[in-house]
């Protein structure tokens, strides 16, 4: 598998904002992506994790070319996309689709749910009106609709019901790379399952590729094949999930997944967890050197070269990428925290 | 059978659903029916003026100069003998059209504009956004009795100029509303459907907007009213002898002393169809308001 293709490369991504006015002090550029690389493999589910401001929604949205990328390229299925005019990109847009936050906010309250999932025919031109009723028959079913929600207007529909017609409107043209930009982060805990399930199960038998970005450790975990840890608009460690479950390298990384609960109680309480000071900085004025040394909990190690050099995504072990000064291939970073001892994932 | 029957109506099924929903709410309110009711007799009045007057507007009775309510003459006559009841019912029409004809053009020409600057902003939003506070910055009725002024008198200049004195306001709405619901993720989900700009602005943008649109326009409807009278009655709107309740008052002027009831009907006319129209605008929108729960 890891010889094919990617579905989806991306290379140096860098998005930057201007943000407020030329004159005055107020202005600033937001390093919002700050030359990130990843591929995505066909038929996979990688994970984009971070927390809040890192930057996932905006390389997604970079991603699917919503954003115009400051530099860098994205590649899909090997043709670069970067710099497509939205005209050209049109009809590629049949490989590519997003599933949205918000499951209130992406559907248009003035179309029914039978007409938002079937506008991507429409406007590709692929079917007409009877084909079309069918073909959108048939992925309501698949996603777990009844064929009475196709004449429901979304307000008429739960949260979850929302979401699921979101993910019928973004599979319905079988793309084979789909974005999901936090896809269940809006529902109740309980839809929070029966989306994310039904999610694995239609990766399966679709086999499209998937970026699933998310805050949520214990999604990841349950979801993908490998996982992305970004901080502050850059990677910081890439790995299988097992191998960052089982044995993170990267200090956020192992702050991060020592903030993750384990179900036991007892075991809960003996396990050895770091918390990490203040806020992250600004991504209008990022640390020099590594952006993480300021609340690294290793900083008396790692300098003075990450107050200087920013630490380059390499691999330290096959298929293992990490950013940081202290991790190099035989030599690991010192644990300080440990991980949550990863239950088996069934099915 | 059954189901083919139940997919072919169910879609009308969920717009009629809706539309009960809000005649429900709307009946809740009297204020607003009543206003509905007035506005639609006006209405009503103005699209049958021919049949329901009694008298041509023009028609003089020298027998019958500065007369009092009669069975011949139900509100009296003006000073030349015309029937006043007659005159206020050809005035019916002339207001109308000018509300709902310069109402229609002012939305024609200023949505579009409005949604083009809110959806494409930068430097054509800068242009178009500016243009309009100039316009804006001139009280209405100085615009428009300046552009009739300009253009001349008569009962199509003044639905222009009413017309034109309106549209910077449905721009500002247009492009505060367009400014609003492209930030909404169904625009960016459009775009990965693989729409255009066109697509997005009429189907996604324009449909989301109807419901601020036609309580702006219920509200501009008045004013236009209004602005029909104030301009005929400066002389720069419909022209003597033509009938509009604008020329009724400065022909009754005159005669302030003697016939106040000449100045009291064309009046009472307009207070009743701008606060009908006002009312059952105001109705409208707390209707339409998704937030509104009673």
């Amino acid at each position: 598998m890891n010889d094919a293709a990617p579905a989806l490369e991306v290379e140096s991504l860098v998005k930057h904002f201007t943000s407020g006015r030329r004159i005055g002090s107020g202005g600033g550029t937001v390093h919002a992506v700050d030359d990130v690389s990843f591929s995505l493999r066909q038929g996979e589910m990688l994970g984009l994790v971070g927390e809040s401001g890192s930057g996932k929604t905006t390389l997604a949205n970079c991603v699917v070319r919503l954003h115009e990328p400051t530099s860098g390229s994205i590649r899909l299925h090997g043709r670069d996309i970067t710099h497509l005019s939205r005209r050209d990109l049109r009809p590629l847009r049949r490989d590519l689709h997003m599933v949205f936050q918000d499951p209130y906010s992406s559907l248009n309250p003035r179309m029914t749910a039978g007409e938002i999932v079937g506008e991507p025919l429409r406007l590709h031109r692929l079917a007409g009106r009877k084909v079309r009723t069918g073909r959108v028959a048939e992925i309501f079913e698949r996603v777990g609709l009844g064929p009475e929600h196709r004449f429901r207007y979304p307000h008429e529909l739960s949260g979850g019901q929302r979401q699921r017609v979101g993910l019928a409107r973004s599979l319905i043209l079988n793309p084979s790379v789909l974005v999901a930009d936090e896809p269940v982060s809006a529902l109740d805990v309980s839809v929070q399952a029966s989306i994310l399930n039904l999610l694995r199960d239609l990766q399966r038998d679709m086999g499209f590729s998937c970026l699933f970005i998310t805050h949520d450790l214990a999604t990841v975990e349950f979801l993908c094949d490998r996982i992305a840890v970004m901080y502050l608009g850059k990677l910081v460690e890439v790995a299988s999930r097992d191998e960052i479950f089982r044995d993170p390298e990267h200090p956020y990384t192992q702050a991060l997944l020592s903030a993750a609960l384990v179900p036991d109680p007892a075991e809960q309480r003996q396990r050895r967890r770091v918390v990490l000071e203040g806020d992250p900085p600004s991504p209008l004025d990022p640390p020099s050197g590594c952006r993480f040394r300021t609340r690294c909990p290793l900083h008396d190690l790692s300098a003075p070269d990450s107050d200087e050099i920013e630490p380059p995504l390499r691999e330290v072990s096959p298929d293992h990428l990490v950013a940081c000064h202290l991790s190099a291939p035989g030599s690991k970073t010192p644990r300080i925290a440990d991980p949550p001892v990863t239950t088996p994932v069934t099915g | 059978m059954s189901i083919v029957v139940q997919e072919i109506e169910a879609p009308r099924v969920a717009g009629r659903r809706r539309l009960r929903l809000l005649t429900k709410r709307f009946l809740r309110r009297p204020m607003a029916v009543g206003g509905l009711l007035v506005a639609l007799a006006f209405v009503i009045v103005a699209i049958f003026a021919p049949l329901l007057a009694p008298y041509s507007p023009g028609h003089t009775d020298f027998d019958a100069v500065l007369a009092h309510s009669s069975s011949k003459h139900l509100l009296g006559t003006d000073d030349l003998g015309r029937d006043v009841l007659s005159r206020l019912i050809w005035g019916t029409r002339a207001s109308m059209q000018v509300g709902v004809f310069a109402t229609l053009l002012a939305m024609v020409v200023a949505v579009p504009i409005g949604m083009i600057a809110g959806y494409y902003r930068g430097w054509v939003d800068q242009v178009i956004a500016r243009l309009t506070d100039v316009l804006l910055a001139f009280p209405f009725l100085i615009l428009a009795v300046g552009l009739a002024a300009i253009l001349g008198p008569s009962l199509l200049n003044a639905t222009l100029a009413l017309g034109i004195g309106s549209i910077p306001g449905f721009i500002r709405i247009a492009r505060g509303e367009t400014l609003t619901l492209r930030e909404e993720d169904y625009v960016p989900a459009a775009v990965l459907n693989g729409a255009n700009d066109a697509t997005i602005i009429f189907r996604h943008i324009l449909p989301n907007m109807t419901n601020t649109l036609i309580v702006q326009a219920t509200l501009t409807i008045p004013g236009a009213i209004l602005g029909e009278a104030i301009l005929s009655f400066l002389g720069v709107g419909v022209q003597p002898p033509t009938s509009s309740w604008g020329t009724m008052l400065q022909e009754a002027e005159p005669y302030l002393t003697q016939a106040q009831r000449l100045s009291v009907y064309p009046g009472v006319a307009i207070i009743l169809a701008v606060l009908a129209f006002n009312v059952f605008g105001d109705g409208l929108r707390d209707v339409l308001d998704p937030r509104t729960t009673r």
